[in-house]
């Protein structure tokens, strides 16, 4: 069993994400930054989208009563086990009465923290994600409070391995995510597409996994900025009246009226997710087959990072 | 009306034939948005699969509805806006809620919360602009009119629709094991109910022993 002593700002639970229920008006949820969290899991001997915990700008304090393996990723954060320095990004074997802490993110925002076996939530509707707006999934449809406890699912104990340093994200002040145009980008004037491709934009701080609002270059509507609600994806970049864009992500409205410009790639919304506010974003136009493209290498990418033997 | 039932219809031959790459697939009022993985469809292949599909996307592709009965409570006090929306249209609230509560609705869609049904089928009589400054909270259950729709808030939220009465049923039950109640393509009537009925109901919605009628 896992305690936890402290639950950091809001850490919840999350899979590989609930499918099928968007037609109910229900985001999928999952991690924001799907790549950090893959290699979370990857590290403990878990299936890719094994139940993980997401933190958000700092991350908890945990306690086993058992021992078990656990992965630090994402966000670049301190991890301390009893108070003494441990790696990120490499298997952690504790035992009994260790005390895991994962401080506050130096860079990036969100932190994953995988445990071998997974976090053994009940599934609802198909899924272990947490969907904090609509109360469901993860430990009561919440993110954690002090003295839960999280049963990991049964597993043997993973061999130590790390990440290589090339492969562990850098995270810089400006992000260049790639978008594809549509599905409405005919209500916009081309000065309104030249300034969302010219940026930059900045994130601000009511940002959430619902979506991040963004500042910059207004960017202008050819005829009114509603439509009739129609779905919205993942990275889909509406903008409302003001002109100013929102990416919207992984617990987004399911449906909505305001026009939508562009759709941030997928392997870019990891990247996007981790800015803090304050921070930059430039967008860059690419075409549905680039995108395809683009897409393949960074699964086949992310299918052959080798985990090294951890030292030590 | 007829766009939205062929968005349906396409929604469900796509189901039916469980093309191939299709992951999800979200209706609205006439778009249909269809997640897929290019991984095992290409975007020229799908879109030539789904255009063949949409010619065949009619009303008579659709299985039968369900009917389903909301009790509605239509009284002042959970129809926030009943007697300001009486008033706009010129008749009493015990005649708007009447008029409403006649109608046919079809929903159109589940979207923006959880269980969140669009629907059509309002007396063109009740068409009213939707309010000029938008509620803060509106309490789950009520039942409101904007435009020529009628929805049903599924979670408080804010919302600009007039507050005309209120369901004691759960749209969205997190806990439950079904958590959403209406689907897309579902036929709605209302019943209305007066508080003492709705209290009633609400107790055994809370209990879990409420079942609704569905036909």
């Amino acid at each position: 069993m896992i305690r936890v002593l402290e639950p950091g700002p809001q850490t919840t639970v999350q899979d590989g994400g609930r499918r099928g229920q968007l037609r109910y008006g229900i985001p999928p949820s999952g991690p924001v930054d799907r790549r950090a969290f893959v290699l979370a899991n990857r590290l403990v001997g878990n299936p890719d989208d094994a139940a993980a915990l997401e933190c958000t700008l700092a991350g908890p304090r945990l306690t086993t009563d058992a021992p078990c393996a656990m992965a630090v990723t994402g966000a670049e954060a301190p991890v301390t086990v009893n108070g003494a320095e441990a790696p990120a990004w490499t298997t952690l074997h504790l035992v009994p009465g260790d005390v895991v802490k994962v401080g506050a993110a130096r860079a990036g925002v969100r932190i994953y923290v995988a445990v071998a076996g997974g976090v053994d939530v009940p599934a609802v509707l198909g899924s272990r994600a947490t969907y904090l707006r609509g109360r469901l999934g993860g430990v009561d449809g919440r993110a954690l409070c002090r003295d839960d406890t999280l049963r990991p699912g049964p597993a043997p104990l993973p061999p130590r391995r790390t990440v290589p340093a090339d492969a562990r994200p850098g995270f810089a002040d400006e992000v260049r995510a790639r978008l594809v145009l549509g599905p409405q980008a005919d209500r916009f004037t081309e000065a309104g597409i030249a300034a969302l491709l010219g940026g930059p934009y900045q994130v601000l701080p009511q940002s959430d996994r619902m979506g991040m609002r963004l500042s910059g270059p207004r960017i202008e509507h050819a005829r009114g900025h509603d439509i009739i609600s129609d779905g919205i994806a993942l990275g889909a970049v509406q903008v409302p009246g003001d002109g100013q864009p929102i990416v919207l992500l992984v617990d987004r409205q399911t449906t909505g009226g305001y026009t939508k410009i562009a759709t941030v790639c997928t392997f870019d919304i990891g990247r996007v997710g981790q800015l803090k506010p304050g921070q930059g974003l430039r967008f860059m136009e690419v075409d549905v087959r680039t995108a395809h493209r683009l897409r393949a290498e960074h699964e086949a990418a992310l299918a052959a990072i080798p985990l090294k033997e951890a030292p030590g | 009306m007829e766009v939205n039932t062929r968005v349906r219809a396409l929604e469900f031959l796509i189901q039916q034939k469980a093309l191939a790459g299709v992951v999800e697939t979200v209706p609205t009022f006439r778009a249909l948005l269809v997640y897929y993985d290019p991984a095992h469809v290409g975007y020229d292949d799908l879109c030539a699969s789904l255009a063949d599909l949409a010619e065949q996307a009619t009303p008579s592709a659709l299985p039968p509805p369900r009917l389903v009965e909301l009790p509605c409570c239509y009284t002042p006090e959970l129809g926030l806006d009943l007697e300001a929306a009486a008033a706009r249209l010129g008749i009493s609230p015990d005649e708007l809620a009447r008029l409403h509560a006649g109608a046919d609705y079809l929903v159109y869609f589940i979207g923006f919360t959880p269980g969140l049904p669009y629907m059509a089928g309002m007396p063109e009589r009740l068409t009213l602009a939707r309010l000029d400054t938008p509620r803060v909270k509106v309490p789950a259950g009520s039942v409101g009119i904007g435009g020529t729709q009628c929805c049903i808030y599924s979670v408080e939220s804010p919302g600009g629709f007039w507050v005309l009465g209120r369901t004691p049923l759960a749209l969205y039950d997190p806990g439950a094991p079904e958590p959403i109640l209406l689907r897309p393509g579902d036929r709605v009537r209302f019943r209305a109910v007066d508080r003492r009925e709705f209290d009633d109901i609400a107790a055994r919605v809370a209990a879990r022993t409420f079942r609704p009628v569905i036909a």
